[in-house]
């Protein structure tokens, strides 16, 4: 029975199925909290980057978060749990089923959209950010990893602030 | 609970918790502040490149449309028709010839002056505007606009003096370091806080909590010992710039392995490139966060150069705008560092985004307590232009003197 931890590409599913199944397993570590496991979806130089639809449709390169490489989510990991200061919250993301935009050679440029709800330690959960991810995915020793994860937030508005991955 | 005019401090050392929620200092601060005395600003020329080019904001709770009306100048309107008050331009941003109310097709040139009215004359020699009427007295209301250092800033009171003379000279030395070359936006980021705008710019000018409600850079051990700084503040305290000087001998390219050296293992970043940049600055300055009364900011942390808005809505809402600016001649390679930097800034900010949650967190703090007040005594309580030392409350009390000002008038 395969986990969400469990990454083991089974070849006789479509490409759409994986990538959902990589798409519910990414979510799901983030929303049971276990950020650690977040950084290797990527592979080793793989991109992470959360911006809005404004600046993504003007061109703007800035992001919320900026991840360059493994190295830098591993220490927006770091940072979330020992340095940076907020109050306590999760996440719930729900995911559409991908869409493929293009596929070659064990590369796939793919689409998703995504709501995340925040549940505060005071309150009930909140609609906290609508997008979709503009990803590009490699399938590298039989797993599917992100080469690029692109968020694009609908709204330019964060409430408050961003901690956690999206 | 003290009225403003209830208010009589000694100094600028306490401030009743009550100013940061009632309803009556917020519609005073409306009058006295927002549509006061006070250069508001209003965006950056370059978010304007063409003739006609528009953008619409607030201005305190006043919804103001920014619109360049001629190769070099701009205009800044209330987005209100002068026929019904609905607003004119429903777009946050656009292009127009000519600016045209969506209710009854009152239309009105880039300078504001009401060019036509539908039906004027009516239909069939029936109905038609009252014969009384002037035109010429219902345009869009105009603010006084300038401009300083590729910034538009307009106010809406003719008492308002120049506005470089309204910066003062230490403010506009700084502005002119950071911003006084072609610069362009790389990102532009929006949060909604939730509390009093003031509780924000009280941060901004807070040189006290830096490195106590920011523990990124003490936690992977980033604080430089060899730092020497300052801050200024302009006449009346209206304006603060505060600062960070690298001593000579190092720059900041010489931010290494050996710097990075954690308190405890596994305590350092795993890419330290974060804070790799390069020296801009002849002067060696490597932090420099300043405050433009009434809610403007012009940031630099070591590369990463912003400018920030924070607009009140309501007493207990307001709206923070950060545009995270590189310049126009950047190297490939600088403008990459800029984007890298820009982790530390904006609401996911390595060094910010605790400035975000404090708002919040002051205002449900301080419910239930509108007799009691803050306490701003670090550094004494006086409010001199000029401090060596960081570890003081000096800027915000300055702030308090220039707000004080402003709501006695």
């Amino acid at each position: 029975m395969p986990n969400k931890h469990s990454r083991t590409t089974h070849e006789n599913l479509p490409l759409n199925a994986l990538i959902d199944g990589l798409n519910r397993r990414y979510c799901h570590v983030i929303d049971d909290g276990e950020f650690e496991r977040w950084p290797g979806f990527f592979v080793k130089d793989g991109t992470y980057r959360i911006t809005t639809r404004w600046n993504h449709s003007n061109g703007m390169q800035a992001g919320l978060m900026f991840c360059e490489n493994r190295a830098m989510m591993e220490d927006r990991v770091s940072a979330l749990r020992i340095a940076n200061v907020y109050e306590p919250h999760t996440y719930r993301h729900l995911v559409d089923p991908p869409l493929v935009i293009n596929q070659s050679d064990g590369e796939a440029s793919v689409q998703t959209s995504f709501v995340v709800y925040r549940i505060m330690e005071t309150g009930s959960p909140e609609v906290f950010c609508t997008g979709k991810y503009l990803d590009n995915l490699v399938e590298m020793d039989k797993d599917l990893l992100f080469k690029e994860r692109l968020v694009v937030c609908d709204s330019e508005r964060i409430d408050t602030m961003i901690i956690i991955p999206l | 609970m003290p009225t403003i005019k209830e208010w009589v401090p000694e100094d600028f050392s306490r401030i009743p918790y009550s100013f940061y929620s009632d309803e009556e200092i917020h519609t005073q601060e409306q009058h006295s502040i927002f549509r006061g005395a006070t250069w508001n600003f209003l965006g950056l020329e370059s978010e304007l490149p063409g003739v006609g080019d528009y953008k619409t904001m607030y201005v305190g709770e006043v919804p103001v449309i920014v619109i360049r009306n001629r190769e070099s100048g701009f205009n800044a309107l209330i987005n209100r028709c002068a026929h019904r008050g609905n607003l004119v331009c429903l777009q946050e941003r656009g292009n127009a010839k000519r600016l045209t109310c969506v209710y009854h097709n009152w239309t009105f040139d880039l300078d504001g002056k009401l060019a036509s009215i539908a039906f004027e004359k009516g239909i069939q020699g029936k109905g038609g505007i009252a014969p009384d009427f002037a035109r010429e007295r219902h345009g869009l209301k105009r603010l006084r606009v300038e401009t300083y250092a590729g910034l538009i800033f307009g106010t809406f009171s003719e008492k308002s003096i120049p506005l470089h003379q309204y910066l003062g000279p230490e403010m506009r030395t700084n502005m002119d370091r950071v911003l006084g070359r072609k610069m362009e936006i790389i990102g532009r980021f929006q949060h909604v806080l939730d509390g009093n705008w003031k509780l924000y710019m009280e941060n901004v000018r807070d040189t006290y909590h830096a490195t106590l409600l920011h523990s990124f850079f003490p936690t992977f051990r980033l604080n430089r010992l060899s730092m020497r700084g300052g801050i200024e503040l302009s006449e009346g305290g209206l304006h603060h710039l505060t600062y960070s000087i690298q001593s000579s001998d190092r720059s900041e390219s010489q931010y290494n392995a050996k710097d990075l050296r954690a308190v405890k293992d596994g305590y350092a970043l795993k890419a330290p490139e974060l804070l790799q940049g390069w020296p801009e600055y002849e002067c060696g300055t490597t932090l420099a966060i300043q405050s433009i009364f009434p809610n403007f900011s012009v940031q630099q942390v070591s590369n990463v150069i912003t400018v920030r808005l924070i607009v009140p809505k309501g007493p207990k809402k307001s709206d923070l705008t950060w545009w995270i600016l590189g310049a126009v001649e950047d190297t490939p390679e600088q403008r990459a560092i800029r984007l890298r930097q820009s982790n530390l800034i904006g609401p996911g900010g390595y060094v910010a985004l605790e400035d975000g949650g404090v708002v919040g967190w002051v205002r449900r703090g301080v419910a239930g307590a509108d007799h009691e007040e803050s306490i701003l005594a670090m550094g004494g309580r006086d409010t001199e232009r000029f401090s060596d030392s960081r570890c003081s409350e000096l800027s915000v009390r300055g702030f308090w003197q220039g707000w004080s000002g402003f709501m006695r008038n």
